[in-house]
């Protein structure tokens, strides 16, 4: 009784919001919806399905946003009149909203409305719906996302639909995940015929990834032995195959981290190894450099927004000049009377360090700068199963392009020369007119300048505050060492090892305890040799 | 292991820093009480044939053995020391801060142990023999001083000194007479020959007055092994010796 | 002989008198703060028997690191590691003296383990409710720690930088251990809410005068263990090592067992004064690891004159002392001084407060050196 009262209510309210001409609602322009729209508003789920898959049918643009909303939950109905609306609760009360233009009609208390409950298999439902509904669009997008949510609710009654859109579609990627979400639904169909649930099985194989894998895994139980057994087979390759993939994609990491690591290191091993200098304020030459790419990109957005995507490349030389300088005044003021007293040299840039990380504290504050990513290193691709990360691929371009530009420098030119005659004989150096001491210091600002790019880099994956420095000195004392100290290679060699087995542990220890390993490691490397990797030999070495 | 008789017995030694032979093939024996003079030009191997005797180095190939019995080839350096051989450096060092008389008394022959030297006192013998070498090498008056107060001659005779201190059977010598006056040299090839007999010691040095000074046997070393062996007039008339010296 | 006799007399004579200054500060601070009435300017007041306390602790720490670098030459910078250790052992004593009377009520899990769900006492806290079974471990614990990584770095000859940097990364490799919750050492927070100490109020004037005297003992037996070593022949070995190791070596010492030796008996003294350290502040927690505050301990010990024991009680006492006024009255400043003082003694004071104090390497003598090495960096660096 109380339901045909509503209805008689209801249909007059409708011819005269008609008549009346009042603001626009979906059920004015399409009159076979009112019947099922009505049927909505029942507890039985049977009937609400029926309801819901009926106005599917419905060629209508309402349709759409109608079961979209319905979906999730948000549709209600207006109890003054019985529209339905889009309600989006706004603290008590609840602001309602046409369905299609999206536009705000009106707020009303709680007890003027009345909310369409759906549970969740009329959910599985109508994303199944909305997914064929939307396999015929013309946007490439929705019928991508409607193959995809067919793919993951696998119902039947989308399968004719889905062998139509497969027919007419020209864009091969949504084909196949249209190919996928039929070959899942023959699959799971227990009707179907063998032999087209088997090549559904092939088919899901073929395409491969971790949906593919539990989809097919999930038929293992099926009672056809045949289809379990080639689903049980099929799902352990594609973990094999995944397994591989994972292997590549920590391999990845480990590059990543290890070109970090390069980064934070090279400078070290030039200081370190060439001039036998231990630098601990290395980390905060680092910060410098990001300190450095801060400044620029400060003035760039007051002054000049438009040149924010070269904002690294401007400040990149900029960082390796500034910082280059520092070391420079470091070594001329502190480090050249410590020559020979490597203890009293490590102590003294320890002192150095905790000046400028002060210094740098008192300028710009102890709280994170903000250090935004240019367009270029924002985002990512991904190949085959692996992802890759704008920032990260340039991290590692730029730390390979470093260190080969600081090869060819030592190898290639004048200064190289001299800082290498230096480094192995300064008494016959000087003989041939090498300024020994100004050698020392283009080395020591050679390797601040790169502690400086390697700044700029780090400002774009680490916070850039006044302790940046001390999360690297540690870890990049490790590289130099373990790599072995007076070698470049040793620093390559040395990076990418830690950071690759950095990563490799991490799945197993979790992330500290795999740092605590790789240290322990390495302490118990340099005991066997306590040179490095790469040491140098001979007799000039021991005295 | 072969039968000799020779307190330090090397042979068919070889050794390589990279791929460069620093000491090839190189056989020599020397007997108890013997005194001899290993020469040789830059790079021939001397200073690495005493660091493979002394244990710093070990060899590629090659016997190293000592008395005959004791393969040193295994032994670390410590251990060498307390077989009873003795060196010194080309360079001399000396433990700069600790006074002459310390640098002695830390040389004397006994036991090495930590817990030993921890609860050790000087006894009175140890006190006459701390007297009678720093009255052998002449430092008595300036035993209480930091050793890096002395003059480089003085310098070598105290690890002269500290070298009798250890009482090694062998004592391998490395340039003592580099930066001494002419007399100091004539005492130090002096002291030298009167070890000898007693104790066995080979002398490396570059400096011709002073191995004649030495007269003794005399071992020429080049590319890392023996160019040849005998007095010194024999090695000198080897015409293999002066193109090594002279051709170059 | 006279002249060393009378050496050695001056030298006795000095440790005598720091013997007697520690003994009369031990009686004084107590008095002043337990008799004194507290309006007087005479009377200390308990905060600062506890800040003094931990005054002391630290310059048993400088001493111990003062033992193997001043005297051996070894350069740890991860010192704090056994400090630290030493400190958690006398920690694990503590909470287990908390009893039920912790917030979670719990009669045996101390409260994190209980909020952290555990059921049982880990393994390794069994005994630590017995305080002479945690007092072997306050030096048992860095002793075997010491013992074993000696052991592997000394017999491969790593040292000089290389040791500094894997004693770095040890200390380093430990604070991040601690820092996780799954070690059983209270993470993060580590272990605090103490109660009391052989059933004495931590909190009690009395309990902390006490714990002044303790540590006042420890330092004077520490310097008095230091002294005996340094003067007897090991000593001299040790400074042998020091100045040239390969020398040594050829002399017949084995040189890695003395420096085993060393370092062991460094690490247990740096575990006692954690031990120490740990009831007067009344915390442990995993940032004493950090490589940091190793560090700065070798500044301290630079201050005071390496090589000279009470230079690095002088030195600890000094920095610290500036350390708690400068923070107190500028605290931006506090790390520039610290900064410079690494920089200016590294360069100006090589021999520290104790080298002025005796008159060498002080004023112009020191910039004459200068001078010279201008000179000497450009030929002298081979010698490295």
């Amino acid at each position: 009784m109380a339901s045909a009262l509503r209805l008689m209510l209801f249909a007059g309210l409708w011819l005269g919001l008609t008549f009346g001409g009042a603001h626009s609602g979906f059920a004015q322009t399409n009159p076979q919806l009112t019947p099922l729209l009505e049927k909505l508003d029942t507890r039985n789920f049977k009937q609400k399905a029926d309801a819901v898959a009926a106005i599917a049918a419905i060629d209508d643009p309402m349709v759409v946003p109608l079961l979209k909303t319905l979906g999730a939950g948000d549709l209600y109905r207006r109890k003054s009149d019985g529209t339905y609306f889009r309600a989006i609760r706004k603290g008590s009360a609840f602001a309602l909203h046409d369905l299609v233009s999206g536009d705000e009609v009106e707020t009303l208390s709680k007890s003027a409305v009345e909310r369409i409950i759906v549970n969740n298999s009329m959910r599985g439902q109508i994303d199944a719906l909305l997914g064929s509904l939307t396999l015929r669009s013309a946007d490439p997008k929705q019928r991508l996302s409607a193959a995809q949510s067919l793919l993951k609710e696998r119902d039947p009654s989308g399968l004719n639909a889905l062998e139509a859109a497969i027919e007419a579609e020209e864009q091969d990627h949504i084909r196949d995940v249209m190919i996928a979400a039929r070959s899942a639904i023959v699959l799971y169909d227990t009707s179907a015929a063998q032999a087209d649930r088997l090549e559904a099985v092939a088919a899901l194989k073929a395409r491969g990834g971790r949906s593919m894998m539990s989809l097919l895994s999930g038929a293992a139980g099926d009672q056809d032995p045949e289809v379990a057994d080639a689903a049980t087979a099929a799902a352990a390759a594609i973990d094999k195959e995944l397994q591989f993939w994972a292997l590549g994609q920590n391999v990845l990491y480990g590059l990543s981290l290890g070109s970090v690591l390069l980064l934070a290191a090279i400078g070290l091993a030039i200081t370190f190894g060439v001039m036998g200098v231990i630098n601990m304020a290395h980390g905060e030459l680092v910060m410098l450099g990001a300190y450095t790419t801060f400044v620029v990109q400060d003035a760039i957005r007051s002054s000049a927004p438009h040149l924010f995507d070269y904002s690294l490349l401007i400040a990149a030389p900029l960082a390796f000049a500034i910082v280059g300088l520092v070391g420079i005044a470091i070594e001329r003021g502190v480090v050249r009377f410590l020559y020979g007293r490597p203890l009293e040299t490590l102590l003294a840039t320890w002192g150095i360090s905790l000046l400028l990380q002060q210094t740098v504290r008192s300028i710009f504050g102890p709280t994170n700068k903000e250090v935004g990513n240019p367009s270029w290193m924002t985002g990512g691709f991904e190949l085959g199963y692996l992802t890759i990360t704008y920032n990260r691929m340039w991290i590692l371009v730029f730390a390979l392009a470093v260190f080969a530009g600081l090869l060819l420098l030592l190898k290639k030119t004048a200064i190289g020369l001299q800082m290498r005659a230096v480094t192995q004989n300064r008494a016959m150096a000087s003989d041939m007119g090498v300024r020994s001491g100004m050698v020392d210091a283009m080395t020591f600002g050679l390797g601040a300048g790169v502690a400086g790019l390697a700044g700029v880099a780090l400002s774009q994956i680490d916070n850039v505050s006044p302790n940046l420095g001390q999360g690297y000195i540690v870890d990049s004392f490790m590289v130099v060492v373990f790599g072995g100290a007076g070698n470049l290679w040793g620093a390559l060699a040395g990076a990418f090892t830690l950071g690759i087995a950095n990563k490799f542990l991490e799945p197993f220890s979790g992330a500290v305890l795999a740092k605590v390993l790789v240290l322990v490691f390495i302490i118990l490397f340099i005991q066997k040799r306590p040179r490095g990797l790469f040491p140098l030999k001979g007799r000039a070495v021991e005295s | 292991m072969k039968e000799t008789n020779a307190l330090l017995y090397l042979d068919n030694v070889t050794v390589s820093f990279d791929g460069f032979k620093a000491i090839n093939n190189l056989s020599l024996y020397i007997e108890p009480g013997e005194l001899r003079a290993v020469i040789g030009p830059n790079g021939a191997g001397k200073t690495t044939m005493m660091d493979i005797v002394t244990g710093k180095t070990r060899p590629d190939t090659g016997d190293v053995l000592w008395k005959g019995e004791v393969d040193l080839t295994k032994e670390d350096e410590a251990s060498v020391a307390r077989l009873g051989i003795g060196r010194k450096f080309q360079r001399p060092t000396v433990f700069e801060t600790h006074t002459v008389e310390d640098n002695i008394r830390l040389a004397l022959k006994a036991d090495r142990g930590v817990f030993t030297t921890l609860f050790a006192a000087v006894t009175g013998a140890e006190k006459a023999r701390i007297d009678e070498l720093l009255n052998l090498v002449r430092l008595t008056a300036r035993r209480h001083e930091p050793a890096a107060d002395l003059s480089h001659g003085q310098k070598q005779w105290l690890e002269i000194g500290m070298l009798l201190a250890q009482e090694p059977e062998l004592l391998l010598v490395d340039e003592p007479a580099a930066g001494m006056t002419d007399d100091e040299t004539m005492e130090t090839a002096k002291l030298l020959r009167d070890i000898a007999g007693e104790r066995s010691v080979i002398v490396v040095e570059h400096d011709m007055d002073f191995v004649r000074m030495l007269d003794v046997r005399v071992t020429v070393l080049h590319e890392g092994s023996v160019l040849s062996e005998g007095t010194l007039d024999h090695v000198s008339a080897d015409p293999r010796v002066v193109e090594v010296y002279l051709g170059r | 002989m006279a002249h060393s006799s009378l050496i050695g007399r001056a030298v006795a004579a000095r440790s005598q008198a720091f013997l007697l200054v520690l003994l009369a500060i031990a009686v004084l601070v107590p008095v002043m703060n337990l008799a004194v009435p507290a309006g007087s300017f005479f009377h200390i007041p308990s905060y600062g028997v506890s800040l003094f306390g931990k005054y002391v602790c630290y310059a048993l720490l400088a001493l111990s690191i003062d033992l193997i670098w001043g005297y051996c030459g070894i350069l740890s910078l991860g010192h704090g590691a056994f400090f630290a250790l030493g400190g958690y052992a006398m920690g694990m004593h503590l909470m287990r003296e908390i009893g039920p009377r912790g917030v979670y009520g719990d009669p045996i899990l101390p409260d994190f383990m209980v909020f952290l769900n555990w059921k049982e006492l880990p393994w390794f806290w069994h005994g630590f409710d017995f305080f002479p079974f945690a007092l072997l471990m306050i030096v048992a614990v860095p002793g075997v720690l010491a013992f074993v990584f000696g052991w592997f770095a000394f017999r491969s000859r790593v040292t000089g930088v290389y040791l500094s940097i894997i004693t770095q990364a040890l200390t380093f490799a430990l604070m991040l251990a601690f820092f996780r919750n799954e070690m059983g050492f209270g993470g993060n927070n580590g272990l605090t809410d103490f109660k009391d100490i052989l059933g004495f109020d931590l909190q009690h004037d009395t309990t902390r005068c006490g714990l002044f005297v303790a540590s006042i003992l420890a330092l004077g037996l520490g310097y008095s263990i230091c002294r005996f070593v340094v003067r007897s022949k090991a000593g001299k070995v040790l400074v042998a090592i020091r100045d040239a190791e390969s020398r040594t070596r050829f002399l017949g010492y084995r040189v890695e067992g003395y420096k085993l030796f060393v370092f062991v008996l460094s690490a247990m003294l740096a575990g006692v004064a954690g031990a120490l350290y740990t009831p007067q502040v009344g915390i442990i927690n995993p940032s004493e690891f950090s490589p940091a505050n190793s560090i700065e301990v070798v500044v301290w010990v630079a201050v005071g004159g390496r090589g000279t024991l009470i230079g690095a009680v002088l030195g600890a006492i000094i920095v610290n002392g500036a350390k708690t006024l400068f923070t107190g009255w500028f605290p931006e400043i506090w790390l520039f001084a610290l900064g410079a003082l690494f920089v200016g003694v590294t360069l100006f004071m090589p021999k520290g407060v104790m080298g002025l104090l005796r008159g060498d390497g002080g004023g112009g003598a020191k910039i004459k050196l200068l001078l010279e090495k201008l000179g000497a960096a450009r030929t002298g660096r081979m010698l490295r």
